[in-house]
């Protein structure tokens, strides 16, 4: 039997190592159609996936596709801003956990709390950490303050910004009080006492404020009664300290978070480190 | 407990009422190690501030020596090579940093957590005060103040004017130079005055609030015990009083007279200090005006504290309506 050769003859293919075998496995699956409509572009490391990875990115095209090189490093920024956001997320959410586990009522709030420390899986490291980030944060807040300051952050054109930030410096405290009363103690009763006497100190406003009497501003139409909900703090007072807690400041403070990183974009982003300007290049004022 | 109550630092220093155990009590008080902590953060990251002015600073110097060297040097004191890109890829080195630093942060957060429990004391009790009962911490600010002004002041109008002022501090500095980096020679006026406000007028205040204040909101020494039996002699009079100036209608006016007074002599200080500098020219004459109106505002508080404490001297202008 004369043997066939030419286009009839097959050769058995060189046999694959487990490593080859893997590697075709692994472009099968990226070549596949779920994998292509979840992950849109190529994952090697190129100069047009790099900037992908961040542009085409939800999250993250936040942030842009290049930045300058010394504005890495930690030395300028600190970091600050992005902790800050960060711990705003961990807030929210170990909020949200502790909040399957409250009811805002006068009857059940402390109970519940004993029950998160006490009874909860973990629920005193999740009460811990939700406070502790909540301390946390309005420290970062006060360092990236003194950062953007020290840096001359808020110079044209990014003067807007930090007007934006002094409200977002505002909400953080403002959360951190209202969440202060949240457990009913002693400690958040009359911290909030005497937070909320302060309101009724308000001039025109307040009861107890001048000019009150000739306006006939009294305990029960004043400012600190609208921030009660009653003259005294009670069950209505730790309701509405919970929904500002919750709901409404963080729905404002995200609202002004969405502005101010959108600013930090707009005006230029991360301010530096700029080149060092001398005085003899400033140009001399306008005449007025 | 100290057989003689502590009435000035003298006796603190000589009868040694040092306690250190209940200073560390009070220091390790889960709620307080924040402020630690922040006092320690404060500290380090005004000094990485001063340290990269210092060296912003030289070079600055260096550059205007030297004009030559103006037109080609780099203008940063951070290592450059002129064959490096100036900018670089955010993907991967800066979310690399930033996921770093979430895990720092959030290893943190979690050894904090397992090892410091938040507070919790009694259920409220509307019928039993705490003493001392104090705001949260990071209000002790306003709360000190309170010993100093009355609660409309201290705690609505103030924390407007500091709000206010804030915000309005873009709007009011004129100065082009330090934008974008760190400097003190270039800021001077800026710099000191804001660092003035914030670490004197506002973390020195939290501290003094969280370690010295005790019951009756009466001052301790650190380490002082805290003695609720403390009794404080304090004899204060008004400014009307020190002049022998008395009657509703007089005593108005003379407050009025001395608070207009010191805003004008202020406002003409703060003019005849600053009409020298460079940034004045630039300035206009709104921008100055609330420069010069929140200054001396700001600096009316440590001045009313200062009479306070020095010549037991309570309010300057009686009215009433308020009382300053």
């Amino acid at each position: 039997m004369t043997e066939n050769k030419g286009s009839g003859t097959t050769t058995k293919p060189p046999k694959k190592s487990a490593k080859e075998r893997v590697e075709e496995l692994e472009q099968e699956l990226k070549d596949s159609q779920v994998w292509k409509s979840v992950f849109r572009h190529k994952l090697d490391d190129t100069p047009r996936n790099r900037s992908l990875a961040v542009l085409s990115n939800v999250f993250l095209h936040l942030h842009p596709a290049r930045i300058n090189r010394d504005a890495v490093r930690y030395n300028f920024t600190w970091g600050m801003g992005g902790i800050t956001f960060y711990l705003f997320v961990v807030l929210t959410l170990t909020g949200v956990l502790l909040m399957f586990y409250y009811h805002p009522s006068k009857v059940q709030a402390f109970r519940d709390i004993l029950y998160i420390m006490n009874d909860v899986p973990f629920g005193n490291v999740l009460r811990n950490m939700h406070r502790w980030a909540a301390h946390a944060m309005v420290i970062t807040t006060w360092l990236h303050m003194m950062r953007v300051f020290m840096t001359g952050s808020y110079k044209p054109p990014r003067e807007f910004n930090w007007v934006i930030g002094v409200q977002l410096l505002l909400f953080t405290m403002l959360l951190s009080f209202t969440g202060y009363l949240l457990p009913d103690d002693q400690l958040g009763f009359w911290a909030v006492t005497v937070g909320t006497n302060m309101a009724r100190a308000t001039p025109f406003l307040g009861h107890e404020g001048p000019f009150a009497p000739e306006l006939g501003i009294n305990a029960f139409n004043d400012v600190r009664f609208a921030l009660l909900g009653g003259s005294i703090v009670d069950a209505n007072a730790l309701l509405r300290a919970y929904i500002w807690h919750c709901i409404a400041i963080p729905i404002i403070a995200s609202v002004l978070m969405i502005v101010h990183f959108w600013r930090v974009r707009k005006d230029g982003a991360i301010s530096g480190p700029s080149p060092v300007m001398l005085a003899s290049e400033v140009k001399p004022p306008k005449k007025r | 407990m100290p057989q003689n109550p502590v009435n000035n630092i003298d006796e603190y220093l000589v009868n040694k009422v040092f306690d250190g155990h209940q200073l560390w009590e009070l220091v390790t008080i889960p709620d307080n190690v924040p402020i630690v902590l922040m006092l320690g953060l404060v500290v380090f990251f005004l000094w990485m501030s001063f340290r990269q002015a210092k060296a912003n600073d030289r070079l600055i110097a260096n550059l205007e020596k030297n004009p030559e060297m103006a037109k080609t040097h780099h203008r940063n004191v951070f290592p450059f090579h002129k064959s490096w890109d100036r900018t670089v890829s955010v993907w991967p080195y800066l979310l690399k940093r930033e996921f770093l630093a979430a895990m720092i942060v959030t290893a943190f957060l979690i050894v904090w957590s397992v090892y410091l429990n938040a507070p919790l004391e009694e259920p409220a009790n509307p019928t039993l005060t705490m003493n001392p009962s104090k705001a949260p911490w990071y209000f002790l600010g306003l709360q000190e103040i309170l010993v100093y002004f009355d609660p409309w002041i201290a705690g609505v109008v103030l924390p407007f004017l500091i709000v206010g002022g804030l915000c309005i501090i873009p709007y009011i500095d004129t100065n082009p130079l330090g934008n974008g980096y760190y400097t003190f020679k270039q800021r001077k006026f800026a710099i000191t005055t804001f660092l003035f406000g914030f670490l004197v007028l506002w973390v020195a205040l939290v501290i003094l609030g969280t370690f010295m204040r005790g019951p009756g909101w009466m001052f301790f020494y650190p380490g002082e015990p805290w003695d609720h039996t403390k009794v404080v002699v304090e004899v204060n009079r008004n400014l009307n009083d020190i002049f022998g100036i008395t009657g509703t209608v007089p005593v108005a006016i003379f407050g009025a007279v001395v608070v207009a007074g010191y805003l004008a002599v202020g406002g003409a200080v703060f003019h005849a200090l600053f009409r020298k500098t460079r940034v004045f020219a630039r300035m206009s004459t709104i921008q100055y005006a609330h420069l010069v109106l929140f200054f001396v505002l700001m600096m009316s508080l440590p001045i009313k504290m200062f009479i306070r404490l020095a010549f037991n001297i309570k309010y300057v202008w009686i009215t009433p309506w308020f009382n300053i």
